[in-house]
């Protein structure tokens, strides 16, 4: 970069190619949200994907869904809307510039980001124990045999990559935390968080269809 | 033409800065646009060589060259390239890349890191699908239609879909840069129906690759898992439906189509514009022809299934959504038509492609119409007639709308201009090449002849022959650019800012470019295509 370019840059944190810091903010909001439609339709192919199999196999999947664990599940839910939670009132502390509840809110919300994926480990761990992992070893009562391995391949590819969003957000929440403890966080520059909060809370979201349709629809009918 | 005394800038992108990793680790649009130049013409090459072996083969009923298992590969490969590696990232990465940001007055694209990172990710992607090429290949086709791809085939299916898997993410992170540049990043008085079409057909095309690439990726990840973990969501044994692949794969592919052929309709509106010195012809009308073929390619998907056991209702419905994409479609061609009416018509190298491209996308949509009609798509599924189709959307279309574009914004990215005659003439050799390869595939098909056979009876060979012919032209007239486009970089003229004597902010900075586009951000205060009456130009 040219040295006349880079000083017109007064303002800190203003990239080169933006006139201003609303713009540049406006411009990485947006580009997040525009990433989260991607993400929309990412998992949209496996909600596409579960409809179909679970129109078709509606008795083999509250009978695959019963196998659940329902409690750990509710649990993790209940952990996944407090790190919401935190999330929201780590993103307020930036935009208020507090730096120390700041740091305490990004913390929380990793502790509870890392407690959801260790329950969710547990229940993997539960899973391949009992032969429910779908594949050559899959045992399962004879008469939802087939169809049973359908809803335990949907429910490790969609726990799976949810899952992976959750380590990717853990992952991003780590350089959040860094960004605040060296002070690159200020009250006027706390876009990145802000953006890294919207993904948290969409990978949240993802979580909240996740539940229903894995665990609790259809868990009476049999 | 320019001015006499043309002198190249002191200053400029391609001299700010050299060696290795002023290229590598560069955040300039505009050499990551040369980068990916680099990158999309190796894989040209490299699909286009598999096409020239497809070829040999076929000169003979017998297909003399290669085996069976071979000729599975080859046309796989020759898909998998083009489509993933060529056709898609062609124009948005290269000229898109080059454009965009220069024709909005803006210094860059909003976000240039994530710029340079999806070239890496596009090289990572390729090179995990050389590999799957080099170590054994893939013989699935590239359509990955399950339970083949699942459970029957014995090659490397699974980096060849990691390839693809990967390389969408370059894709989906070129369009969210573009869609987020033209929103926020225009020049004052730069708006939204002051942009050139080029940029109107890039918004539509970032729209679909943002909304329908990660629709192939968690495909290509569900195939993958069924192959590597024997999960079940496709496999008949455990009650899945193939048929399933194959709606979630046109979900993505079909709207993919027109991820490689609208934005050769923006580089064919600017070519058409400048040829003409007249604005195009109803510019609203073809702006929002770019996001209504964009919509409305997403609910045709179902037309690849006519025969795979689709309900008639759904197929007909499919047919109805089908038959519309032509009327956005000519909307553009008729428009364009309508700009030369009158106009100073051009006959120089951009404004051949131009015209090859109008008139090769007519005949590639019209028989997509043939495509769309149930029936008749019976009768000609999986025949020549598909293939014939849309290598005119694609090589006719696509490929003559990016090699166009290229040598009109040639001067602007170099800042030499190129041996026009040679242009010309192999300008005349693709064109005639072209024609010569995939007219008779038609014929072909309309006759029977399945596509993907390695073997076919006597009575084609005369038609086969003669399209194998039309490729070795046509292979010839590739080259040719290659060469002298090359040797302009170093002996070509001075091409001076604005050699067209065109409108339109990228001709207003210098040949090549400053680093940061503009000396001070531009003030726009004239609509798109501002040109005079054709007197009152300095007509070459």
């Amino acid at each position: 970069m040219p040295e006349a370019v880079r000083h017109q840059s007064a303002v800190p944190r203003l990239a080169h190619h933006f006139d201003t810091l609303d713009q540049q903010t406006e411009a990485t909001t947006l580009g997040m949200w525009v990433f989260l439609a991607t993400e929309v339709l990412f998992f949209g192919g496996l909600f596409t994907v579960y409809t179909v199999y679970r129109w078709w196999y509606p008795a083999a999947f509250a009978a695959a869904s019963h196998e659940l664990d329902i409690t750990l599940g509710t649990i993790n839910t209940a952990v996944l809307i407090t790190s919401s939670l935190t999330m929201a009132l780590a993103v307020h502390a930036a935009q208020l510039g507090e730096r120390r509840t700041l740091l305490l809110f990004l913390a929380a919300t990793m502790l509870l980001g890392g407690v959801f994926l260790g329950i969710k480990s547990v229940e993997y761990y539960h899973k391949f124990v009992e032969h429910h992992v779908p594949g050559p070893s899959f045992q399962f009562e004879q008469e939802h045999l087939r169809h049973a391995q359908i809803f335990f391949s949907l429910y490790f590819m969609m726990t799976g990559l949810h899952a992976l969003h959750m380590v990717i957000g853990f992952l991003i929440m780590l350089v959040m935390f860094g960004w605040a403890w060296t002070g690159t966080i200020t009250k006027d520059y706390y876009s990145p968080i802000e953006i890294s909060g919207l993904y948290w809370h969409f990978v949240d979201i993802v979580w909240i269809f996740l539940f229903p349709l894995l665990y609790l629809i259809g868990r009476h009918a049999h | 033409m320019a001015t006499s005394t043309v002198l190249i800038p002191p200053r400029h992108y391609l001299n700010d800065g050299y060696g290795i990793s002023s290229w590598l680790l560069t955040r300039d649009h505009k050499r990551i646009a040369l980068l990916y130049l680099a990158a999309v013409t190796l894989f040209f090459f490299v699909g286009g060589a598999m096409a020239v072996l497809i070829r040999i083969d076929l000169a003979t009923p017998p297909g003399d060259l290669v085996t069976d298992e071979t000729y599975n590969k080859l046309f796989t490969m020759h898909g998998v390239m083009m489509v993933f590696f060529f056709l898609i990232p062609a124009i948005p990465t290269v000229l898109g890349n080059f454009l965009v940001p220069i024709m909005i007055g803006a210094k860059d694209l909003a976000f240039p890191k994530l710029n340079l990172l999806s070239w890496y990710i596009y090289i990572v992607g390729g090179l995990f699908t050389l590999y799957a090429l080099v170590s054994g290949g893939v013989d699935t086709g590239w359509t990955f239609y399950t339970p083949f791809s699942t459970v029957a085939s014995t090659t490397n299916v699974i980096p060849t879909a990691l390839g693809i898997f990967v390389t969408g993410f370059s894709s989906i992170l070129t369009g969210l840069n573009f869609i987020v540049t033209i929103h926020r990043m225009r020049a004052p008085g730069m708006t939204w129906f002051r942009m050139p079409l080029f940029l109107w057909s890039t918004y539509a095309t970032s729209l679909i690759n943002v909304l329908g690439t990660p629709v192939i990726a968690i495909t290509v990840l569900l195939v993958a898992a069924e192959r590597i973990f024997h999960f079940g969501f496709f496999d008949p044994r455990v009650g899945g439906d193939p048929v399933l692949f194959q709606h979630l794969f046109w979900f993505y592919s079909h709207p993919a189509v027109y991820i490689m052929v609208l934005p050769a309709m923006g580089v064919v509106s600017e070519l058409v514009a400048a040829g003409c010195r007249k604005p195009v012809f109803g510019y609203p009308f073809v702006a929002f022809a770019s996001l209504g073929i964009a919509v409305l390619g997403f609910l045709v998907w179902g037309h690849h299934m006519f025969v795979a056991g689709e309900s008639v209702y759904s197929a007909l419905i499919f047919s109805i959504l089908s038959f519309l994409v032509a009327i956005p479609s000519a909307v553009k061609v008729f428009n364009w038509t309508a700009t030369m009416y009158k106009g100073a018509v051009s006959w120089e190298t951009p404004m051949l492609y131009a015209y090859g491209f109008i008139g090769l996308f007519t005949i590639g949509g019209l028989t997509g119409l043939f495509l769309a009609a149930v029936a008749v798509d019976v009768h000609v599924t999986d025949t020549y007639f598909v293939i014939a189709h849309f290598h005119y959307i694609m090589v006719g279309g696509t490929i003559m709308g990016y090699l166009g574009g290229l040598h009109y914004w040639w001067p602007k990215i170099s800042g030499r201009l190129y041996n026009e005659a040679l242009a010309k003439i192999s300008a005349g050799i693709i064109f005639i090449g072209f024609n010569l390869t995939f007219f008779p595939q038609f014929v072909l098909g309309y006759l029977g002849m399945p596509r993907r056979y390695h073997a076919y009876p006597p009575d084609f060979q005369v038609l086969n022959v003669l399209s194998s012919a039309g490729a070795s032209i046509l292979g010839v007239g590739y080259l040719i650019p290659m060469a002298y486009l090359m040797w302009s970089l170093r002996y070509g003229r001075l091409a001076g800012s604005n050699p067209w004597g065109a409108v339109g902010l990228e001709w207003t900075t210098t040949s090549p470019p400053p680093t940061e586009n503009f000396a001070e951000t531009p003030l726009v205060t004239w609509e798109a295509y501002d040109y005079h009456a054709p007197s009152e130009t300095n007509v070459a």
